[in-house]
Formats: structure tokens, sequence, C-alpha cells
């Protein structure tokens, strides 16, 4: 009979040994726990088990980047309902999209949320980095970090692209011919030398993201395929690396006075180590860089658990109450049926592609390959260019003339990009002038490279007037951002048919 | 030999672990050629280039667009027929006729009746495209085979 009583005992504490077997340390109540309860579980191992009151202060990261993550993964669930209805084939594409539209429960929502959460990421990803370039936080050690950002920007373009074609709507379609006929663009240079014959790469581009010679059923089934699968993948790798390289750069950049600026914590914090803790050091010393431990005395960190673990849940509510209310108030657009004889008039990419829009009409490979790639390559040396060491992880950097350079600067872009725009509007360029013109002298001489040099100029000055790296990159990121607003702001608002200037759509001519 | 010689030589075991490493970028290098191939086709899946667009005498003197639901203009001057293509050399946009020639509603490019470039960003005029006559009468425009501007077919 002691094996039946047992038998019941057991029965009757199922659930509370399921339990323990799947958390198999107490409740999160002593350092020791919150430690465990962060790194005994698979997603939350990633967090470090202490965090630096530093890295939680919301004026510090304002916390865009858990926005991207956020974003990032309320596309990734929203995309996968999509694609239970989502007919990637010429003919099927549109009505399916109607019907998640206007059929499917929830079909209209969830597209809402998707289309929504995709801008959402964009301009996080541009304030992120914003925000980690502000504060200096691309210094050594983080250059890598910095490169590896910059690469889940392109692949945060490039799925909002591809995503752009998959409704097959007149909007897509025509988008999408004139992104792949920037992809060509190169083109426009080996025409001019006369080696097109040979050496297209422009052409080669192309072919390899349509898959044929126009938008078609191939390009469809290629930008799905990048869309879904490929993009994603790569995503979620750089974002697993990015998270990884921030634990092994000893966490989110801070000023080396960080203690003293932050004076004792407040008395409703979880209390912080007074005496360095009992834990074993065994695997950091044969780690080759800095854990955000080693060689501390007192931290002034708290446990990931539960101050970390209510920021990221505060920020990713955050998003989805944003998200949400957007998309219950605005409806994704759809226009017409892709229809190749026809272009949109006119004929508009998403907004944060409007300002590479209005300088591609200027010249399509100085707007749409020359100055991107400039632009990508100039801020991936930035790291490796500014190399000074003072006023890392304070906004500005407090010790410089950071904020009065960035405001010079911010002034100085913004009166280029204006000046330029309105001498182009208004006058015209070389072609207008000279019709015969030879190409090449546009491509390399047009408003978008005078610009560019203007703010390269700029910078220059800086770097040799104020005799530091650090207030040159400010200058020209300063510039740089303000040209890309003004440029975005241009080719949204006051672009119209034959993207002629107007001063508001109302003004456009109606057909 | 000695042992200084010794170690400067190239020793079994290097020459080994150098044929593995070479073994290994080989069929690297070999796998990933093979993959990245493969997204060109060797055959582009377009409909044909060539178009029927129909027996010399019912070419207008006109421009019109959309022949036979391509982006082609097909025109009789006192040279002989010619064709243009409707697709702007900027961005792959497809122009407008308008009085004074063409224009291209995506990023404002301007060309003459003719399609030479007068305005906007197109690197070139618009291409013209090879006419040739079929053994049926018809006239037939060829797409894919741009011809000098000026190359008319006499008819």
């Amino acid at each position: 009979m002691g094996a039946w009583k047992e038998y019941v005992a057991n029965l009757r504490g199922v659930p509370r040994a399921v339990w323990h077997s799947l958390v198999r340390q107490g409740p999160p109540v002593t350092d020791r726990s919150r430690a465990e309860a962060v790194f005994q579980n698979l997603f939350l191992h990633i967090h470090s088990t202490r965090i630096h009151r530093w890295s939680l202060r919301w004026s510090y990261t304002m916390g865009l980047g858990l926005i991207c993550a956020a974003s990032f993964l309320l596309l990734t669930v929203t995309g996968l309902l999509l694609m239970f209805y989502y007919k990637p084939s010429t003919v099927l594409a549109y009505q399916s999209i109607k019907d998640i539209h206007y059929v499917v429960p929830t079909g209209r929502f969830m597209r809402n949320i998707h289309r929504w959460g995709a801008h959402l990421m964009v301009i996080a990803v541009l304030l992120h980095m914003a925000r980690v370039f502000y504060t200096s936080s691309y210094r050594k050690p983080r250059e890598m970090n910095w490169l590896f950002g910059l690469v889940l920007l392109v692949l945060t373009l490039g799925l909002s692209f591809s995503g752009y074609l998959l409704p097959w709507d007149q909007l897509a379609y025509w988008a999408v011919t004139i992104g792949a006929n920037i992809a060509q663009s190169p083109r426009e240079l080996t025409d001019a030398i006369g080696i097109t014959r040979y050496v297209d790469i422009g052409g080669l581009q192309k072919t390899l993201l349509l898959g044929s010679r126009s938008v078609g059923e191939d390009a469809l089934i290629r930008f799905y395929v990048l869309h879904v699968f490929f993009l994603p993948l790569l995503m979620a790798a750089f974002m697993g690396l990015h998270f990884w390289r921030i634990r092994k750069d000893g966490g989110l950049s801070r000023p080396a006075d960080a203690d003293e600026r932050l004076g004792p914590p407040g008395e409703d914090v979880t209390p912080v180590f007074s005496q360095a803790p009992k834990k074993s050091y065994g695997l950091m010393a044969v780690v080759r860089g800095t854990g955000p431990n080693v060689g501390r005395g007192p931290e002034n960190t708290l446990p990931s658990w539960p101050h970390l673990m209510t920021a990221e849940a505060a920020v990713f509510m955050f998003t989805m109450a944003v998200t949400v209310a957007l998309s219950f108030f605005l409806d994704a657009p759809l226009k017409e049926m892709a229809n190749p004889l026809v272009p949109e008039n006119p004929a508009k990419a998403p907004w944060y592609f409007l300002g590479l829009q209005e300088i591609v009409s200027f010249s399509a490979f100085a707007g749409g390959v020359l100055i991107p790639m400039v632009t990508l390559l100039g801020l991936s040396l930035i790291p490796y260019l500014d190399r000074e060491t003072e006023g890392v992880g304070v906004w500005f950097g407090a010790a410089y003339r950071g904020r009065e350079v960035a405001f010079r600067s911010a002034v100085f872009g913004l009166a280029a990009v204006i000046a330029v725009e309105a001498f182009a509007i208004r006058f015209g360029w070389l072609r207008s002038w000279y019709p015969g013109i030879p190409q090449i002298v546009i491509t390399f001489f047009n408003p978008g490279t005078v610009l560019a040099f203007l703010y390269v100029a700029y910078s220059v000055w800086i770097i040799r007037r104020e005799n530091s790296t650090r207030l040159g990159a400010i200058a020209i990121f300063t510039c740089f951002l303000a040209g890309f607003i003004v440029l975005t702001l241009v080719g949204t608002y006051f672009r119209g048919p034959n993207w002629e200037f107007f001063w508001s759509p109302s003004r456009w001519p109606v057909h | 030999m000695s042992v200084d010689d010794r170690s400067k030589a190239l020793g079994r075991r290097d020459l080994l672990s150098l044929a593995a490493w070479g073994t290994f970028c080989t069929s690297l290098a070999t796998a990933l050629v093979g993959m990245f191939r493969l997204p060109k086709p060797s055959v582009i899946p377009d409909p044909s280039l060539k178009v029927k667009v129909g027996p010399p005498g019912l070419i207008p003197e006109l421009e019109y667009r959309n022949v036979a639901g391509r982006n082609i203009f097909v025109s009789r001057g006192e040279e002989g027929v010619f064709a243009i293509s409707a697709v702007c050399t900027h961005l792959g946009c497809i122009v407008a006729p308008v009085p004074a020639g063409f224009n291209c509603p995506c990023h404002g490019s301007r060309f003459d009746a003719l399609g030479r470039i007068i305005g906007g960003p197109a690197p070139r005029g618009l291409d013209w495209l090879k006419v040739t006559k079929a053994p049926d009468g018809e006239l037939v425009v060829d797409e894919g085979e741009p011809v000098p501007p000026g190359t008319y077919l006499k008819v």
C-alpha cells in the first residue's frame, strides 16, 4: 500500500514537478537566483546577468536598439501569418493581397501591422545609428559592432525594398522597375568609356536581381524568396552577432566616470553588490578581451532580472502599442494591379528611398550607386579614422565642443542642401543649357555630387580648424543626416507628376 | 644538413598540409562558382522581343503607343519607317508622347520627336529599334536590337 500512497502523492504533485523540471532555480529573490533566472534560460541567456546602471538610462539609449529588435519580431510574426494566404505569382499575388485585405479574418490588421512595423523599424534603425554615433559608441573596442550595425541597416532596407514588390500593384511594379534599373546604372559609366560590351556589371546586377529582362514572374519569386527567407535569415544571424558583440565588448558604452556621474542608487532599486561577489572568474581568465566585471571593485551594476527584463518588456509593449494604434486607423495602400505599359505618375518609392530618388533624378549612377556606396564606405570607416578616446558614452561628448559643432554642421548641411536643391529646381542643370553635353560630365558633376563634395569639404575644414577627428566626424555625419532629411522631404512632399516641383500636392495637374 | 636548414626546407607534413589546403580551397571555390552561376539565367524567360506591327501601309505618320501591347513607337517619315523604344534610358519608366516629343513621368527626362535627349537625367536618347519586313509583308520590330538613331526602313 506504500507504493499506492506514493503514487497518489506523485499524481497530485505532477504540476509542481513539471514546473520544477522546467524552471530549476527557485524564485528570483536573491542575487544568485536572479542571475540563474537569466543564464539558465536559453532565450534570456543572451543577456548578461548583471547590467550597468548607465545602460538602463532612458535618456542614454532611448530604447532604440530594442525597438528595432521588437519591430523585427513583430514583422516576423505578422509576416509568417501573411504567408498563409499570399501567393507569389503575377496572376494571383494581387488578388491574394486583396483577399488578405477584405476577406481574411484580421488579415487587413495583420498586413497593416506588417507595413507600419516596417516603417517603424527603418526609423528606429536610423535613429539608433544616430544615437550610437553621437555618443561615440563606435569607438574601440566596438568598431566591429558598428560595422555589424551597418550590415543590419542595409538588410533592413533590403527587406523593405524586397517586400515592396510583393503586392504586385502599380506602386510595387514601378518602384522595383526603378530599383532594378538603378542596379543596372553602372552602365552609365561603362557606356561612357565604351566597355559595356565586355564588362557589363550593371546588366549582370539587373539580371541577377530580376532573373529576366523586366519585372515579371521570375523577379516576383526572387523577391519573395529574398523577403521571406534569405534576408530574414541573414538578419537574424547578424542580430545574434550584434547582441553577442555588445556583451563581448563590455556591455553598452558608458563614460569612464559613469559611477561618479550616477551617484549612489536610489532606495527603490534592488540592492547593489557592496563587495566583490563570490563568483568564479575561471572562464573569464581564458577568454580574450574584457568582461564587464573583470578587475573592477564594487560594481555599479543591477541584476538583469528584473531591471533589464522590465525595461525590455516596456519597449516591446511600446512598439506593439504604436504599430497597433497606427494599423487601427491607417490602412496599407494598394493601388491598381501592376500594368507594365503605364507607369505611375509620379512613381514614388517608400519614403525612406525618396531622398535617394531625388538625387537619382540628377544622375542614375551617381545618385543610386556612387553616393550611397561612398556614404556606406564613409560610415564604415568612421571608427577607424576617428580614434580619439575622450567623450565615449556621453551625448556629443561633454568635454568637447561636440554639441556646438553638431549644431553648426546642421545649419550648414541644411543651408547647402536647400541652396543646391533650389538652384537645380529653379535653373535646371547642365543638360537644360547644353543638351549635347556628354553624360559622364553630368554623372560626376550634378547637384547630388556637388552636395556630397560640399559636405566632405566642410568636414575636412572642421578637422583642420578644430584639430579633432571626432569633430570632423560629427560634422560630416550631421551634414549627411540633414541632407538626407531635406531630400526625403522634397521627394515626399514637393515632387509631383513628371517629378516636377510643386509646393503642395493640391497643385498637381489633374488628368 | 644542419638543423637550421632542415627547419627551412619544406617538410613532408608541410607539403601534405599545403595540398590539403589547396584541395579544400579549390573545392570550395568550385562549389561557390556553381552556386553563383545558378541565379544568372542562360535563357531569358521574357516573351519574344520580335513583334509584328502590321503592314507598312498601316503605319501612321504620327507616333502612337503600345503597338501590339509593347512599349514601342512606330512611325513613318519621308525616309521610311522607324521604331523608337518607349523605355526611358534613365530608369526604365515608359515615356509618354507629348507635342514636343516624349516625356518621362518618373524623373522628368524629356526627348524630342526623334527620341533625342533635350532635358532631365536620362544618359542618352531613346533607343531606335531594328525594323525588318517579314515574308508576309508585315513589319517586324526587334525590341532586343537597338540600331543607330536615324536608321530607317525604306518601304
